[in-house]
């Protein structure tokens, strides 16, 4: 039933957990039971909204930022990205394997803000030996979501 | 001037949903519960394929039973999925839908005056594509008390010394009926006691939900003598691709085959090799959209007790069929009413035989968001019905 459950509120996180329980074939107590334990054992880590800024009209910028740390002694990455993710304008913070050792996305208002994070917090840290960063231009698909209109339903109504 | 047409085909009805299709068209914001296809586009990467192919210039016809490449893989797939196995070169034909087998089917078959068993409720093709192959045919009433299952008792009273072939065409459009093994049993010997052939529909049979389809081909001694019809429309939602299959003795297959290459020549090149990819790889995508159509099987279910609209319990295809007698109207006011006051389309049961009088179809090639609207309009309307009857 976890990975059911899982496999569908990713797609679907504000379903009624009433008509959930219908469509997994299941008791809804039950339901709000697993979900309720998914969340205390921070498997399910929380409930987001994809949204698309730009149509907003609110200014957003954000910027994917590589960065090449050296780990430190007895803790290797983990401390170093903690530091990191501590930022509240950091949104999310991968290790990543290749070139660089971390993938980090900042969010900010303008440019200028992203850019005077990044020199003013994120640079001068002990263990960041450097960063490069990656405006993002367009977002196209986020979350398995495709952010452009949703296609509609073409096909004929009525078919034997 | 001389009268240009063929008598025949002038005496054959036009598809009864015509008329709703009209409305529904031209209606605002009217939901439709009235398609026999799925909702999921091809998934990616067979598109891709077909696309890919194009790129690399197959453009051109295959031989007439279809790629070899191609039917080895439905080889390899019966096999793995039913337990029924295939000569590649000659048992294996590659078509235009699941339609064009069987049309073709029956016309390699059937002769003058050879009557073709038709169970209804089903799909709208058999019966036309049996008169047009000169057969005669011979309609089996299915009842909602059997669950829409094809019993033998009806089989034993439906056979005559000139019947040749049972049309079995199940998991079932429009009722979603399945056979279950012990069900298939008992026709499979009174087929063979008869000595019929078998046309057996299997287009759902990867959309089933109780347990995996049973292919009435794979029961002892019927090989020989039942020709299996599958295709990519449903399993993979390939509708637009035109692409399906015809399994079966050679004797049968090889005649199918002159038919085929006269008329057709050979199944779309672009639709093959995608088609190969979606047997390869496309597993996957069959089991993630079969676990979708059944949430929404259930939702649905659910929703019709609630509102106490009886339902025998489908377990293939994705159609639920209700039954609206207590309503005291034929299908098609019920659906007419229906589509008018709330606009909801739904199919009526006699869109596929008299025997489906007193049903109606829902499609649940739908997403759960628009079945649920579509519930509540349900709702609203027989509360409507029943406040007006006791009044």
């Amino acid at each position: 039933m976890r990975e059911k459950l899982l496999t569908f509120i990713e797609k679907n996180s504000r379903i009624d957990l009433k008509e959930l329980a219908i469509v997994l074939g299941v008791d809804e107590a039950a339901v709000i039971n697993e979900l309720e334990k998914m969340e205390a054992e921070h498997i399910i880590c929380g409930y987001h909204t994809i949204i698309d800024w730009d149509k907003v009209g609110l200014e957003k910028v954000t910027a994917m930022i590589e960065v090449r740390v050296t780990p430190q002694r007895g803790m290797g990455f983990d401390k170093v990205a903690e530091r990191i993710y501590n930022y509240p304008e950091v949104n999310s913070v991968y290790l990543i394997s290749g070139g660089f050792d971390f993938m980090v996305t900042i969010e900010g208002k303008t440019l200028r803000e992203v850019s005077q994070f990044v020199s003013d917090k994120l640079s001068p840290l002990d263990s960041v030996l450097s960063t490069k960063t990656n405006f993002i231009l367009k977002k196209y698909k986020d979350h398995g979501t495709v952010i452009a209109e949703p296609a509609k339903d073409e096909r004929i109504q009525m078919i034997p | 001037m001389r009268d240009p047409l063929n008598k025949k085909i002038v005496s054959i009805q036009p598809s009864g949903i015509r008329k709703f299709f009209d409305i529904v068209t031209e209606m605002e914001d009217a939901i439709s519960l009235g398609v026999g296809e799925p909702d999921f586009d091809t998934p990616w990467h067979i598109r891709d394929e077909g696309i890919y192919s194009l790129e690399k210039g197959k453009t051109h016809y295959t031989s007439n039973a279809g790629l070899k490449e191609l039917k080895v893989e439905i080889n390899k797939f019966l096999t793995r999925r039913y337990g029924i196995s295939y000569d590649v070169d000659s048992e294996i034909m590659v078509t235009v839908g699941g339609s064009e087998a069987i049309d073709i089917a029956m016309r390699a078959m059937l002769d003058p005056g050879d009557e073709v068993l038709i169970p209804q409720p089903s799909y709208v093709s058999y019966l036309p594509c049996a008169v047009l192959a000169n057969g005669t045919p011979v309609v089996i009433e299915l009842k909602a008390e059997h669950e829409f299952r094809l019993t033998p008792q009806e089989l034993e009273d439906a056979i005559t010394p000139k019947t040749k072939l049972l049309v079995l065409p199940f998991p079932n459009n429009p009722t979603g009926a399945v056979m279950e093994k012990g069900d298939l049993e008992k026709i499979a010997e009174i087929v063979k006691k008869h000595d019929i052939f078998v046309l057996s529909d299997e287009i759902y049979s990867e959309l089933t939900y109780l347990e995996n389809h049973i292919s009435i081909a794979s029961l002892p001694g019927m090989w020989e003598r039942t020709i299996v019809i599958n295709g990519f429309s449903k399993s993979h939602a390939m509708t637009g691709w035109r692409l399906g299959y015809a399994c079966g003795p050679a004797v049968i297959i090889k005649e199918m085959l002159k038919i085929h290459q006269y008329a057709i020549m050979c199944a779309p090149t672009t639709s093959q090799y995608a088609a190969v990819e979606a047997l390869r790889n496309g597993d996957d995508d069959v089991a993630a959209m079969r676990e979708e159509y059944d949430g929404r099987r259930r939702y649905l279910l659910h929703r019709f007790r609630e509102m106490g609209l009886s339902c025998f319990e489908p377990f293939g295809a994705f159609y639920a069929f209700p039954c609206i007698r207590e309503f005291g109207m034929t299908s098609e006011e019920f659906s007419t009413e229906l589509l008018k006051s709330q606009k909801l389309a739904v199919v009526p049961g006699t869109a596929f035989g008299d025997s489906g009088e007193g049903f109606i179809r829902i499609s649940y090639a739908y997403s759960l968001e628009n079945l649920k609207k579509a519930m509540d309009r349900m709702e609203a309307f027989i509360t409507e019905l029943r406040k007006k009857r006791e009044a």
